[in-house]
């Protein structure tokens, strides 16, 4: 079963000028995905759109085979499908419980409160002063509460945009960690990265885009210590 | 100045207070500043009285409309009061609807809400006009004696029950932001609506609560200051400057600080009126306003800029 599929997908800002061009990527249940790229080949964009956040001009989206390509973003949430922007994940004016309470809302009413407990007793950070506004917490900390909430909501498909991006070499071990769990859960994890190395390692399987398109798909394996990766980054940045 | 100044300015803030919750609720969850929020308040009042006296007229030779102790009105006020706000709610949903809503997804800018807010207010305001013809009205010919309360300040009943009804709506309200899943979605929405969607927080329910409270609020403003003075068409666009300047005083999405800020103002328009003489009232609202803007531009209760 295909988890997650785009077929000619086609997003942007601007619909003359549309950043993600022809992507078709079938993701079955339980795979690792790792989309890579240089800076500006529309990695965010895509995840984005995908997510509800930015508009598809064209194409289609589905999950678990049924269509979402027009579902608002609110309906995909709830359908399964969990998104953890890169910057901006959490909301500062609330609090770290009142974050993790909104992510348990997803569940069904009886579960929540002991998932609530259950992630704060996972994240001994967040534990410690739960009452505190996201606001106040370091760069990590807030990375970890988005990874937090996203895993309490128990999504079928998860997307994640840089997960690592900013944190300390131990935190992004951290971050690696807990995506090495939630996908031994059975959890589909899309992945963009920057840290290649860290992400090939936990992928399954890698796709590079490239100016809006898909560029190369292969077994993550195949990709770790290939030149081509470097040679796709560095051509893009030429060209 | 008299501690009876003090009576006369905290009842008066009670209608701009409630007016302004609205106010900043919709500037915290919209992004605009709602022009609409005084012709709200007007329409509440006329709508509450239309209720009133279709129940009078229905009832008319059954039960006599006799007010209930102490206070000026009968028990068909109340219940049209419910009715009303109800009303208001729906002219609220419906002018989100026809015009906001579509803006809203075409993506236009807050200065584009904000003037046709300022459209729609003025068609709001002529619709009451026409309907109603611009003479007074009032929910009550009754006259009330004002009790004295000690230190030489005087209320009437109806005057405290504003003032109670007020504490008891401003606490709710309060309790509902902070305290339950709609308050946490209205929070987080204000602070970032994409993000909230994303998380799966449906975005067109928060904007309909949003309406719903604001309105049913204005529809109160409207009723209470109705039966205080009187029921004019202008009676909102006149609150428009109070309703604005408490907002900002208040700091804007601040429900506590809208409510104290409406105290403010009404208490600066009483003092005014006091030291200056009834012609200076809107001044006040204004010289508060600068003064915020200048001093403190995020309010009292505000998060800072
Ligand atoms: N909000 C926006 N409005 C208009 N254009 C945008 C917006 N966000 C990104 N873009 C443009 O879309 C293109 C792709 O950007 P995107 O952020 O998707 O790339 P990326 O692959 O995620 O890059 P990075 O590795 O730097 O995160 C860029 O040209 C960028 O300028
Ligand atoms: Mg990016």
């Amino acid at each position: 079963m295909t988890a997650l599929t785009l077929r000619d997908f086609v997003a942007g800002y601007d619909p003359d000028l549309p950043i993600v061009k022809d992507v078709t990527l079938d993701v079955p249940e339980g795979q690792v995905l790792t989309i890579l790229g240089p800076n500006g080949a529309g990695k965010s964009t895509l995840i984005r759109a995908v997510a509800g956040m930015v508009p598809i001009f064209s194409g289609e989206v589905r999950l678990s085979g049924r269509d979402v390509t027009r579902a608002p973003a609110h309906a995909l949430a709830r359908a399964g499908l969990g998104f953890v922007p890169q910057t901006e994940n959490v909301f500062t004016r609330l609090s770290i419980r009142e974050n993790l309470q909104i992510a348990a809302e997803l569940l069904p009413r009886s579960a929540r409160a002991a998932r609530v407990a259950a992630m704060l007793a996972m994240f001994p950070d967040l534990a410690a002063r739960p009452e505190a506004l996201a606001g106040s917490l370091s760069g990590g900390q807030r990375q970890m509460l988005a990874a937090a909430r996203a895993l309490l909501s128990e999504p079928r498909v998860l997307i994640l945009d840089e997960p690592s991006a900013g944190l300390s070499p131990k935190l992004v071990a951290q971050v690696f960690d807990s995506l090495r769990r939630i996908a031994q859960g059975g959890v589909t994890l899309v992945l963009v990265e920057q840290n290649v190395r860290a992400a090939l390692a936990l992928a399954d399987r890698a796709v590079v885009l490239v100016d809006g398109r898909l560029a190369h798909d292969a077994p993550a394996a195949e990709l770790v210590g290939n030149p081509l990766l470097g040679q796709l980054f560095l051509g893009a940045r030429a060209a | 100045m008299t501690p009876q100044l003090l009576v006369n300015g905290l009842v008066a803030g009670t209608t701009i207070g409630l007016g302004a919750i609205g106010l900043s609720l919709t500037y915290s969850i919209l992004r605009f500043a709602n022009f609409t929020q005084g012709d709200l308040i007007a329409w509440g009042a006329y709508l509450t009285l239309t209720v009133a006296s279709a129940i009078a007229g229905l009832l008319a030779g059954l039960a006599p409309a006799t007010p209930l102790a102490p206070f000026s009105f009968g028990w068909t006020l109340p219940v049209a009061l419910l009715a009303g706000m109800a009303l208001t709610v729906l002219l609220a949903l419906a002018l989100d609807a026809v015009l906001f809503a579509r803006l809203r997804a075409r993506g236009a800018d807050a200065i584009i809400l904000v003037m046709a807010g300022f459209g729609a207010s003025m068609a709001l305001r002529a619709g009451l006009e026409f309907i109603y013809t611009s003479a007074p009205a009032y929910f009550t010919h009754e006259l009330q004696i004002a009790r004295p309360l000690g230190l030489g300040m005087r209320a009437t009943p109806d005057q405290l029950l504003v003032l109670g009804l007020t504490a008891v709506l401003v606490l709710a309200l309060h309790l509902l932001v902070t305290r339950t899943a709609t308050g946490r979605a209205m929070r987080a929405v204000s602070e970032n609506p994409a993000l909230a969607a994303v998380y799966g927080l449906d975005v067109a329910r928060v904007v309909r609560v949003t309406w719903i409270i604001g309105a049913g609020l204005a529809c109160v403003a409207g009723v209470m200051s109705g039966l205080l003075v009187q029921i004019r068409p202008t009676m909102g666009f006149d609150l428009l400057l109070p309703l604005f300047a408490a907002t900002i005083l208040g700091g804007i999405g601040s429900i506590p600080g809208a409510m104290v800020g409406g105290l403010v103002i009404g208490l600066s328009e009483a003092l005014a009126v006091q030291l200056l003489g009834a012609e200076w009232r809107a001044a006040a609202a204004f010289v508060v306003l600068v003064a915020v803007l200048i001093l403190r531009p995020s309010g009292l209760f505000g998060r800072g800029a």
